[in-house]
């Protein structure tokens, strides 16, 4: 499909219409920015699949809901099937011009939620997936995902004198999804809200099921000042520890290519969870980042 | 209407005035969150060039489009101080509020 065809939507012409309000959230949280201008994005006639987490935590309290467009929790491992459910019975009951999008965090995407994602995508459902990826269960009180990144401090994976936070690497959520051969995967970052628009339209625009990794920080997990949500997701990809890539008819492209990367250290100490880590660790993390770079530097152009 | 208005909550009196299943109406809002901030966002409407930074990055959404620029919704703002940290200009000043 070629996307120069599709109508770019920027600030000044998004709709002014707000369809996740009044929620309870954190000041300052990442997920919802997530949440709020994907909807913008895709408009009223969206139907909104949650499973348990801190979105569906914050949206649905009785008798209150920030929703403005049609929403429904999901179990917790179902979401991509109730999403499937969704999309296919408003096609039998003869609806047209309406989207299907499911919200999940990092632990019901990579974690709970895989399985029935995966049988969605084998499909080919029209589904929208977004996953806020704020690298733990943050709902529940902070608990270790399978996206949550090495060194970590975590309730699960608290940092002692041995074991500084957690020990097992980040998911790669972005190619295991590529590796079904998607109709249109991409990943983005809060801290870069117009490229996280633009791909949220194009996974509008897209036949058949689009995943959307876009990470979204939490001042109460990470151990930030509420006002850096923003500034944080965007040195995440400016330090190289998180990137912007999309994956479409087969073939991975690299967003944002940078020629030296912010300090990650800096990054990193800025955080209470990631406070405790050793010069050591961050060499970890560094070389990791750097083989990883060097992977998609030579094979996503 | 842009945005849900708060609406009051009416206490089911009778069986019959509850929800059927376990849903609601949508946008249906009973509170604010006003109580929630220790900080007010002021914008200076002679410094913001307008760029709309400030209405896309809110996590709640409440700074909206208006003939002067841009306005906050202070029912809904939860002082987090994304905007003010974003603003490219610094026309936002975060004020501490103050008890009537």
């Amino acid at each position: 499909m070629n996307n120069t065809d599709i109508k770019r939507i920027t600030p000044k012409n998004i709709t002014d219409k707000e369809f996740f309000y009044g929620h309870k959230a954190c000041a300052g949280c990442g997920g919802s920015i997530a949440v709020r201008l994907a909807l913008k994005v895709l408009g009223e006639r969206t139907f909104a699949v949650l499973p348990a987490g801190c979105m569906s935590a914050v949206g649905f309290i009785f008798p209150q809901m920030a929703f403005v467009n049609n929403a429904i929790i999901s179990t917790f491992p179902g979401s991509a099937s109730m999403a499937s459910g969704v999309s296919v019975g408003a096609r039998a009951l003869g609806l047209k011009d309406y989207k299907t999008v499911v919200f999940a965090g990092d632990g019901g995407t990579a974690d709970i939620g895989l399985q029935a994602l995966s049988g969605a995508i084998d499909r080919n459902e029209d589904i929208i997936y977004v996953c806020y990826d704020n690298e733990a269960y943050m709902n529940t009180g902070i608990q270790k995902s399978g996206l949550t990144p090495f060194g970590t401090k975590t309730t699960t994976t608290p940092a002692g004198k041995n074991i500084h936070g957690a020990q097992s690497f980040k998911k790669n959520m972005f190619e295991i999804m590529a590796a079904h051969e998607i109709a249109y995967a991409a990943t983005a970052s809060i801290g870069y809200p117009q490229d996280y628009i633009d791909k949220i339209n194009r996974a509008k625009h897209t036949k058949g099921t689009s995943f959307i990794h876009v990470y979204a920080s939490c001042p109460t997990g990470w151990g930030i000042p509420t006002e850096t949500t923003v500034q944080i997701a965007k040195e995440a990809v400016d330090s190289g520890l998180f990137y912007l890539a999309e994956y479409q008819n087969r073939k991975f492209k690299l967003n944002k290519n940078p020629k030296s990367f912010f300090s990650a250290k800096d990054y990193l100490l800025k955080q209470a969870r990631f406070k405790h880590l050793t010069d050591d660790d961050i060499n970890i993390i560094e070389q990791q980042r750097d083989e990883k770079w060097e992977y998609m530097r030579e094979h996503w152009k | 209407m842009n945005r849900p208005k708060v609406q009051k909550y009416v206490r089911p009196k009778h069986i019959d005035d509850y929800p059927v299943g376990p849903q609601f109406t949508a946008g249906h809002l009973s509170e604010t969150n006003a109580a929630w901030r220790t900080f007010r966002p002021i914008i200076d409407k002679d410094l913001c060039i307008n760029c709309l930074r400030c209405y896309i990055v809110c996590p709640d959404g409440v700074i909206f489009k208006s003939e002067n620029k841009v306005d906050v919704d202070y029912d809904y703002c939860k002082g987090c101080g994304v905007c003010a940290y974003e603003c490219p200009v610094d026309a936002i000043k975060m004020v501490k509020e103050e008890l009537l």
